[in-house]
């Protein structure tokens, strides 16, 4: 009895201790997200906010769903698997508001280079030319249709020879399937 | 991209863990070496290191207190911190921190120190005034019992506490080397080696630390120190800096030996980058060069005014190679790219959140903090007190 | 191109429509998205990558990534044939403007690999966040809560490839998300939608129609640092042993 008298100063510690553990279960139980564990040990809703962020790339399907003249075009030219908005840039503005966001034409002479500039490091396969060398300062779409870039194709007759199409096999399958979602 | 040789992957430009993650590692290191020394008296009852016991608790705790404020200021939301405790995820050794923190802050020393202290502080409610005379009295817990029976009671418990306190110094700072050593994707830092590193390391660190304090406190008081237990304090610190050196070359030779892919951006790293932190500062002039000088003071009989000259420069010496060996972790770990095609630069900034004056500030802090300790708990008997308790 | 006519005709109102469409629903409420049956990869055709670093720019527009760092980055390889062990690499700001033109005859071999987050199962980086910041999705996507995220960078010292970043303003820990809120609704990824060669195209390794388990079955497909057992699902085709 006197034993336990005399320990009661370790009690008055071991109390602090719970108290605290107490407050700490209290403040625990009003911070944590109430999504938090939801999915695994993380925040649930964090996923919804995340999927929820603004588009910028509207995707060829809603370019394709006004356009359809250029996309009758392209589908049977050398580009068919290169996307409107490889070229075009981010046009999710556009696609909101048709009216007002009118899209920049790109300036070929910069565009085309970005892809078919001639370099030792680029497959050997993809069709690229010495810009200064191959036009002499002339603007690619002189001679080319950058919607069906083949010289004589534009009614897309020579499409698929290109050695371009068959890289885009996979992106086309892709993007079917991107709709059935 | 000034800095950047060879090829690293382009978000590998700018370090993310500063020279307040050198200092985190180093601090808990002085605390838990601090503490193992305090150990020595209590648990492994070496008579001679009694006179620095209860300094030795007020460093670690000093150190302890300082040890959150570098992770804090070095967060990029300090205010999400708590999270940590909130949320821990049980897959992160970061996630522990939290927890085996408060563990070793409260259940270890700050236990353990009350226990110790609880007649002094009893006696010194009762005699001092004003607002000390309060903050006794709150740290009494209200209850002044420091009969016979009570304290023996007190010894017995706090014999245990010290038993638990030894593992748990080596979980604090094992797992702060687990927390480099686990990271397979840095080869630099993956290591089962590392926590064992890092222990030896922050007990020779501890105890160099304590001694420096103990000699300078004394010093500053007056007093003779008591060579007995400087002798032995820097006998214990030259076994432990054996192990610790042989278990650092163990790891280096097993990795120039088995030199696997990441081997040859590492040499090089070493050899130019980090040749001067690492090999002349850490290797050189912080292990070998203490431990020359403290091999002296073990084979020649010395004058005592040369040792505690030894001692004091072993003692400086020792902190500057851990401090380093520290560095050359967390700095070093992220100079390479993990490409292993290149290197980039840490540049200390100056007057940042993570700047130099900062880490100097929380270099100093402990200091005040064990300042600050020293003046509410004097370590050192007090013969006014002593008088004072006619039962003593 | 005959955009006045365009205008009035009835198209505009059916393509606003499919818009709105395409821009509902969250995984919560969306009755077309469920994350239970989704198990998302990228594969990545290095012989099909001109380097053109159209991905790069595409990602920073897309979500806004700051300048000077990547959620996806392309370098370019030359790999010499005597040491074929140490390649020379270079990314001039992540290949987002392309790279220098390489003469005809050089020695060795060049190509292009294109970098992202690998989204593995197992990921190194979601093991090491202390608050459960960053996680892996029922769908297999890593995501990164910004909301919660310490910037402690653990997670970036955790990966192996080095895709995460700390945001200089957000501070928070930031990286590529897989474009989530583009593939939850149907879209593919701003990288690939932006690929003029199809060297990227996201995978669905959980529907039965995707062409990648066609791709897998025919190719001689890898994952990058495969020895770290991350459980990476960027599908790397034809990659060559130098690339780290």
């Amino acid at each position: 009895m006197s034993g336990l008298k005399d320990a009661g100063h370790l009690f008055r510690f071991a109390g602090l201790f719970v108290l605290a553990f107490l407050v700490f279960l209290v403040v625990r139980s009003y911070v944590v997200p109430k999504t938090f564990g939801q999915y695994g040990h993380y925040r649930g809703a964090s996923i919804g906010e995340i999927a929820s962020r603004p588009i910028k790339f509207a995707g060829h399907q809603t370019c394709e769903t006004c356009h359809t003249d250029i996309s009758d075009i392209k589908t049977k030219g050398a580009h068919a698997h290169v996307n409107c908005e490889a070229c075009h840039g981010a046009l999710a503005a556009h696609a909101d508001d048709p009216t007002t966001v009118t899209p920049v034409k790109p300036d070929t002479a910069v565009l085309c280079a970005q892809c078919h500039a001639a370099s030792a490091a680029k497959p050997k396969d993809f069709p690229q030319v010495d810009p200064a060398d191959h036009a002499g300062g002339v603007p690619c779409e002189t001679c080319h249709n950058p919607h069906s870039p083949v010289v004589g194709s534009d009614s897309g007759a020579s499409a698929g020879s290109d050695s371009s199409a068959s890289a885009g096999a996979g992106s086309s399958a892709k993007t079917a399937k991107g709709g059935a979602k | 991209m000034s800095g950047v040789e060879g090829y690293i992957y382009p978000n590998e430009v700018t370090l993310y863990w500063s020279v307040l993650i050198v200092l985190y590692p180093f601090i808990t290191g002085l605390v838990a070496g601090a503490f193992i020394l305090a150990s020595l008296e209590r648990v492994f009852r070496v008579e001679a290191v009694k006179p620095t016991y209860r300094l030795a608790l007020l460093t670690a705790l000093a150190f302890l207190l300082d040890a959150p404020l570098p992770l804090q200021l070095h967060l990029g939301h300090p205010e999400r911190s708590p999270e940590m405790y909130f949320t821990p995820h049980s897959t992160s050794a970061m996630a522990m921190f939290g927890y085996v923190y408060l563990w070793y802050l409260m259940a270890v020393l700050v236990f353990e120190i009350w226990l110790d202290y609880r007649r002094d502080i009893v006696l010194m409610s009762q005699q001092s005034k004003g607002v000390m005379r309060l903050i006794y009295k709150v740290m009494t817990l209200g209850s002044s019992n420091i009969s016979e029976r009570a304290l023996h009671i007190d010894d017995k418990v706090g014999w245990i506490v010290t038993l638990v306190g030894i593992p748990s110094a080596f979980l604090l700072h094992g797992y702060v080397g687990f927390i480099f050593g686990s990271i397979k994707a840095n080869p630099w830092w993956s290591s089962p080696l590392m926590p064992v590193v890092f222990i030896f390391s922050a007990m020779v660190s501890g105890i160099a630390a304590v001694m420096l304090l103990y000699m300078a406190t004394t010093k500053l008081r007056g007093q003779k120190i008591d060579m007995r237990c400087v002798d032995t304090i820097a006998m214990y610190m030259f076994y432990i800096f054996i192990i610790d050196f042989s278990l650092e070359m163990l790891d280096l030779v097993h990795r120039i030996y088995e030199a696997d892919e990441s081997f040859r951006s590492l040499n090089f790293m070493v050899h130019t980058r980090l040749y001067i932190p690492h090999i002349v500062i850490q290797i050189c002039l912080g292990t070998i060069a203490p431990l020359i000088l403290l091999f002296l003071t073990q084979i020649v009989k010395l004058p005592e005014v040369v040792r505690k000259r030894i001692y004091a420069t072993a003692g400086c010496l020792a902190l500057v190679g851990v401090f380093a060996m520290r560095w050359n972790v967390v700095i070093g770990g992220q100079l390479f790219s993990k490409s292993f095609l290149g290197y980039t630069t840490y540049k200390m900034e100056l007057v940042t959140r993570e700047g130099l004056l900062a880490a100097a500030g929380l270099t100093i802090l402990p200091l005040l903090f064990l300042w600050a300790l020293v003046k509410l708990l004097p370590p050192w008997p007090d013969k006014s007190l002593h008088e004072a308790a006619t039962g003593d | 191109m005959n955009i006045s006519r365009r205008h009035l005709m009835i198209l505009l109102p059916a393509a606003a429509v499919a818009w709105k469409h395409v821009l509902a629903g969250t995984p919560e409420d969306s009755p077309n998205y469920r994350m239970s049956e989704h198990w998302w990869g990228m594969l990545i055709d290095i012989p099909k990558c001109i380097g053109c670093g159209n991905c790069v720019r595409a990602c920073q527009t897309e979500n806004d990534v700051p300048d000077g760092f990547f959620r996806t980055w392309v370098e370019r390889y030359h790999r010499s044939d005597i040491h074929l062990e140490s390649p020379e690499v270079i990314s001039p700001d992540g290949g987002k403007e392309g790279f220098p033109v390489v003469r005809a005859g050089e020695e060795g071999k060049f190509f292009f690999v294109p970098k992202m987050c690998n989204h593995c199962a197992d990921s190194p980086c979601t093991q090491v966040c202390p608050v459960g910041a960053t996680f892996i999705t029922p769908d297999g996507v890593v995501l990164i809560d910004q909301k919660y995220c310490l910037g402690c960078a653990y997670c970036v010292q955790a990966c192996p490839y080095g895709c995460r970043y700390i945001h200089p303003t957000k501070k928070v820990a930031d990286k590529c998300t897989l474009c989530y809120h583009r593939i939850t609704k149907g879209l593919t990824t701003a990288c690939c939608e932006a690929c003029p060669t199809g060297a990227r195209q996201l995978a669905d390794l959980k529907n039965p129609n995707d062409p990648i388990h066609e791709f897998l079955k025919t190719h001689t497909v890898q994952v990058l640092k495969p020895q770290m057992a991350t459980g990476a699902k960027a599908f790397y085709n034809r990659l060559d042993g130098s690339v780290r």
